[in-house]
Parts: C-alpha cells; structure tokens; sequence
C-alpha cells in the first residue's frame, strides 16, 4: 500500500509496423509524447539555426569576406534570430513543460490534451512556413527569398514601399500562428498547474520548476498579445493599406518599436525563467541539498515577471525618448537586478555546503551561473542610457545577449536535457561524451563571445556583412569564427551521445539521479497514465519522504 | 512497510480546469484590445486629412443597449440551462442571438454610412486606419460568439445540451467579456475621440 507511486507492472511487448507508430505520434495526445515532439522538432531548428550561424561566421571570419552576398547574409541573420526565439527557445520550454509539469504534480495529463496537440501543430506549420519562405517569398515562378528584415522588424522598413515581395508577410505570419500555438500551450499550463495537482500538492509544495513553468506561462498570455496585435497592424498596413506603422500618412515607427518591445523584453524572461527553473531542479539535486530559500526564489519570479512589463524602452534609449521616460527605464531595469541577484545567491546558498556531485547536468549549471552572471553584469551596464548610447547597435549588444541566451539559456537547456533524458527513455546518455559536450562547448562558447565583446566596444556595429581590415577587428572575428567549430563539434558530440544512448544506453531505472520531484517516483520512460495510483503528497520534496520514512521532510515544513 | 504518505484528512479541491482555461483566454483577448486601444489613443488627432470623427461618428446608442441587454439575456439562459429549463434556455438562447445579429447589423449600417457618404475608409487616414481596425477586431469577437451561440443552439434544438450548464456558463463568461470590451470602445472611439 505504501509505495502506490511505483511501477505499473505492465510492459507493452507488441511491435507495431512503422506507419502504424508513425500514425500514433500523429494523432497523440499524451502529454508525454508531445513533450517529445515539441523538444526534438525544436533541437531540429536549433541545428538548422545553429548551420545559420556558422555560416554568417563564415563569412566574418575575415575582412571583406566573399563567402555570401550581403541580402543574404540579411535574410540569415534575420531566419537566424526569430528562428532561436520563436522555434528553439519557446517550444524547447514548452516542450519540457508539457513532458514535466504532469509528471511533478503527480497529475495523468495536461488539462486540455487535444489543445496540447493543437499547439504543437500550430507550432510546427508556423516554423515551416518561416523556411518555406526560402522557396516562396517572391511566389514559386519566381527567386525565393526569406524575410530579411531583422528579427524586430523596425517599421517602416517592413512596409510595402520598403520590403516588397512576401517574404515579409511570411516572417509575419509564421510568427503569429507559433504565438497561437505558444499561446494555446500556456494556458494548458496555467490550468493543469491550477486544476490538476495531485492530492496534497499544494501551491507551497510545487517543485520550483512548476512554479516558474506558471510564471512563465502567465507571461506568455500576457505578453504575446501585443506582437499579435502588432502584426495584425502590420498586416493591415501592408495588404489594406493601412496607416499604423506609415510615416507619410502621420503614422508612427516609433510605436511599433514601443509595441514590440513591449513584447519582446518579457520574452526575454519567457526564455529565461525556464532556464531558472531547470537550475532550479538540478542544483539541488546535485548538491544533496534542499533549494536554499525556497520561497524567495519563488517571490523573486514573481518579481521578474511583474517587473519584465514595465522595462522595455531600454531597447530604445537610441531612438530619443523624453529624458525623464529614459530615467524611468534605467531605473526599473536597474531593478531587475535585484530578483535575479536573489536568484544567484539562493543557487550558491544551496552548493554551499553541499555534497556536489559534478555530474554532466551540474557541469552545465555551474558554467551557467558564472556566464549568467556576466552576461547579468553586461545587462546592468547596458541599462545605464549614456553606456546604451555608446555601444548599441554594436557587437557588445550581441555579445550581450548571446551570453544572456547561449551562456544561460542553453547551458541549462542541455544541463535539462542530461538531467531527464534518462525518465523519457529509460536510458541514460554517456557521461564521457557529456563532458566532451560541456568541454567543447565552454570553450567555443567563451572563444566566440568573450571576444564580441571586445569586437563591439571597438566600434563593430551589429548586421554588416563585411567590413575592412586595418580597423583591429581581425583577430577578434577570427578567433570568434574558430570558436564556432567547438561549439559544432560540442553539438555533434550531443546528438551522437543521444543516438547511441537510444540504442545502447545504460538502463536508467526509475530514479537514476536519487531526486526528489514526483516525476522519478514513476517508471523511466512514465506510462501512459503516468502514475497507477495517484500519488499523495505531504511535503515540497515527495520523493525524499517516500525514502526516509523516518526522517521525512513534512515534520519540518 | 508502513504507509509514508499518509491519506490526508481535509477535501482536496481544484479550481475547474474550464473556468482557468477561459479566464487565461480572456486574459490574453484583452491584452490584444488593450494594444488596438492604446493605438486608437496614441492617434486620436492626428490624421493629416479629413474627415475626422467629431464630423462623422454618432453616438450608437441603440445598439450598446442591444449588446449590453444580451448579457442579461445569455446569462438568464445559462441559469436556466443549469436548473435544466431546456426551453427556456433555447428561448433566451435566441434572444441572446438576435440582439447580437441587430448589434451587428447596425455596424453594418453604420460602416455602410461612413464609407458611401463620407468616404471614410481604412486607407483614408489614421483615424480610418485606428476605427475600422479597432471596431473591426471587437466585430469579429462578436462574430465568433454568435458562431458560439448558434451551435450551441443548434445543439439544444438537437436536445444535447441537458447538463451542459457548466460549459455553457463558460461561453456566456466570454459574451460579457466581448460585452465588456464594447463599453471600452464605446467610451474611447464616441466619448473621449470625439
């Protein structure tokens, strides 16, 4: 009776015919496989944006490079950036949440599994409509072209008059029907949280990464309308002809900027949090401690998200905002700081004193507090105006930012993958190849942007495709360009570790890291209805009472 | 071994995934109007040619009451589909149904006015450009409700709808928000911008 929370005992044994298991994914609507598609389809776009990358540090690695002509290299770095946000970033998390968030509160499925898939779906047409483009932005008599307008797509450079063809309008609608999928996506998220906890598991018990998974998701209802809203104008403009975004007709291309980044800084938060949430889960863990300051970890979620809506004129200091409103800006992102620096500490709180194992999901971790930390301290000198006016539009902002989403966001990303790729399959990836992976990558990651760095604060500007030599830029791209083959190698070292772990992987069992969240209480990879008997819970680590019966968490909280 | 995880004693009660779902629905709907809005009042004004609204909108007083009265209605027949009073329900249903259809109508009409007698269209300025798209967006929300209503009629006709009265109170809470939302664009677009 005790130990309800443990295996099914049932196994399938039957093969089914390739179509036949093809036709399965395809109609799904199990959490846990959706999980899985939205996490591999997003890994999928990853490569291609990573292959994106490459290319447009190709063609820097040296002065007056001939590798690409420069529309394209407009159209790459344009598919490059709102393929990272909108195909890698957002599903990869909603992926995670759609795997996770069922299993850690011990609930069978999503509230909505049918809108679950209808998300994925919507998710996966948009980002093939974005390449599609690539064969039909001029119609498919004619050349294709992609968008090549900057991933925030400044009006009135995205008009008519400015951006013929339909390239334009693909990047537009490919981006509002994913936001209809990452839309439909969340608020599954928020209702399951809400609505489906298992017996017990009150909001006070909820594993962090369910709490930040809510955050996130409020963020994303909230926060993705004005895009929508934005693009729907854009859309007017171009096709009704419209006035929005049109100069000559008195409209304004200063409220798009305010429209969009009105959006677009909370999304930087959207992609953030869950990469919070993932070091969250993993630190403890590996350190055989309780998070430490559990709910001012979760006060200061709350916190960032609250905060992220009234901060986004700091990505427009340049365009010339009354000064009071650039005081304004300063201060408030200033601010951010403080929720995150909690972060920070809470995080080193709980390695203190901790029996750290440095697993490869630790490893990455603990590269992503020290590279988030920077990447945090070049955002505190950013918010400063006068610094902004400085260097912005140079490669500081996208050194910036690369540390803020590859340094953060994907070093947990892989750190999550390490961590749980064990309970979806069953088998655990190699850690020797784990460590050739972080190695590789820590390396090529520092080569790459340490260096833009500097590249910037030389006076590079962001979006040239090619520039002169003799202005002491060489070096810097050189070596920024060589730091791309690491990462490439460290990324093959992934995918290589994740077909042979399918094949030949040590079998996990079903708690292969000696975890406490409800999702290791069950078989590696879950059932279908993930929990035979629907678990209790007494106490924010479940898992660990189950284990030490005689010294259980619950008697302290 | 003894039993670790005890049975609590206290019920254990969840809020009703459906009212979450549209509650969040709603949230994001009216994150969407609230940026249309803000456009609307960034441009109150600042057309560069004519007309301008104080010539041409007038007060819509009819069919605000046709809205606003609906919810009254479709919240009589969602009380009655929960006491399982299926004919009324299918009544005040209908009701609900033509008040919607006359609000539309008298956008229509209203449109119909502003483009043949002034000229007025999305393209003519930005006071066209803001109107039709705002009034336009909150249009295609009582579009979708009325599609909404109508099969939920057609299901009562049917007589599937006994003891749907809680998936029914859920489409009723998103006709007072789209309700809710005229008022915000009556008092914008014919009180404050004209």
């Amino acid at each position: 009776m005790a130990t309800t929370t443990y295996a099914d005992g049932l196994e399938k044994t039957e093969a089914l015919p390739v179509p036949s298991k093809l036709h399965e994914w395809i109609v799904t609507v199990d959490h846990k496989r959706l999980g899985i598609m939205y996490i591999a389809t997003s890994l999928f776009f990853f490569a291609v944006a990573g292959v994106l990358a490459a290319l447009m540090r190709a063609q820097l690695a040296f002065p007056n490079g001939k590798v690409l002509p420069p529309e394209v290299f407009n159209r790459l770095f344009t598919v490059h950036g709102t393929t990272m946000v909108f195909l890698v970033g957002m599903p990869f998390f909603a992926g995670l949440a759609n795997y996770l968030v069922p299993l850690m509160i011990g609930a069978r499925d999503m509230a909505f599994p049918r809108l679950n898939a209808f998300g994925y779906w919507m998710f996966l047409f948009g980002g093939i409509l974005l390449y599609f483009s690539y064969v039909a932005g001029e119609g498919l008599a004619g050349h294709g072209t992609a968008p090549d307008v900057g991933w925030f797509a400044y009006a009135p450079l995205t008009e008519r008059a400015f951006s013929r063809g339909t390239s334009t309008d693909y990047w537009i609608l490919s981006i509002v029907i994913s936001g209809i999928g990452s839309t439909a996506s969340a608020i599954n998220v928020i209702a399951t949280i809400m609505s489906m906890r298992c017996k017990g598991m009150t909001l006070a018990r909820m594993p962090l990464f369910v709490w930040l998974m809510l955050v996130v998701s409020a963020m994303v209802v909230m926060a993705l309308p004005p895009l929508t809203a934005a693009q729907m104008m854009l859309l007017l403009d171009r096709y009704l002809g419209a006035h929005f975004f049109d100069t000559q007709a008195g409209g304004s291309a200063v409220l798009w900027q305010h429209f969009f980044w009105l959006f677009g800084h909370p999304e930087v938060y959207i992609l953030m949090l869950p990469g919070f949430a993932c070091a969250s889960e993993i630190i403890p863990v590996f350190s055989r401690k309780p998070i430490f300051g559990r709910a001012a970890m979760i006060g200061a979620t709350v916190a960032i998200g609250l905060l992220a809506v009234g901060v986004w004129a700091h990505h427009m200091f340049a365009v010339g905002l009354s000064s009071s409103s650039n005081i304004f800006f300063v201060a408030s992102t200033m601010l951010v700081g403080v929720p995150t620096g909690i972060k920070i500490f809470n995080w080193l709180g709980t390695m203190y004193g901790g029996k750290l194992r440095f697993d490869t999901p630790m490893l990455f971790c603990v590269a992503f507090l020290f590279q988030f930390l920077i990447a945090g301290l070049t955002g505190v000198m950013m918010a400063a105006a006068p610094f902004d006016w400085q260097l912005t539009d140079s490669y500081f902002v996208v050194a910036h930012f690369h540390y803020v989403l590859l340094g953060g966001l994907l070093f947990t990303l892989f750190g999550a993958i390490y961590y749980w790729f064990p309970k979806a399959t069953g088998r655990m990836l190699n850690e020797t190849l784990g460590k050739w992976h972080f190695w590789l990558l820590v390396v090529g990651f520092h080569m790459t942007f340490d260096t833009l760095h500097f590249a910037g604060i030389l006076g590079m500007p962001r979006r040239i495709y090619t520039y002169a030599a003799g202005r002491g830029w060489e070096g810097l791209n050189l070596l920024a360009s060589i730091g791309v083959i690491f990462q490439a190698v460290a990324v093959a070292c992934l995918i290589w570790n994740i077909i042979r772990s399918l094949r030949q992987g040590a079998p996990a069992g079903n708690d292969p890291w000696d975890a406490w969240t409800l999702e290791w209480a069950t078989t590696s990879p879950p059932p279908e209805y993930n929990f035979a008997v629907e678990p209790r819970v007494r106490s924010s680590r479940p898992l660990w009472d189950l284990k030490h019966p005689e010294d259980p968490d619950w008697k302290y909280e | 071994m003894t039993p670790t995880i005890a049975i609590q004693q206290t019920e254990w009660t969840l809020p009703d995934r459906g009212r979450v779902g549209v509650i969040c629905l709603i949230a994001t709907e009216f994150a969407l109007f609230t940026i249309f809005v803000v456009a609307y009042v960034f441009y109150i004004g600042k057309s560069l040619t004519g007309p301008s609204p104080s010539q041409v909108l007038e007060l819509p007083v009819w069919p605000t009451i046709c809205l606003l009265s609906s919810s009254v209605t479709v919240g009589i027949a969602a009380r009655a589909l929960k006491g399982n009073q299926l004919r009324k329900f299918k009544m005040w249903t209908a009701v609900t149904i033509l008040l919607g259809l006359e609000f539309l109508r008298q956008t229509a009409l209203e449109w119909r006015h502003l483009i043949a007698d002034w000229h007025l269209t999305i393209t003519t300025n930005l006071f066209g450009t803001t109107f039709y798209s705002l009034v336009g967006l909150h249009a295609g929300h009582v579009v979708l409700g009325l599609t909404l209503l109508l099969l939920t009629l057609g299901l009562g006709l049917r007589g599937s709808m006994r003891g749907q009265g809680r998936r029914f109170e859920l489409l009723a809470w998103y006709w007072h928000f789209v309700d809710a939302v005229w008022v915000v664009v009556f008092t914008v677009v014919y009180v404050i911008g004209r």
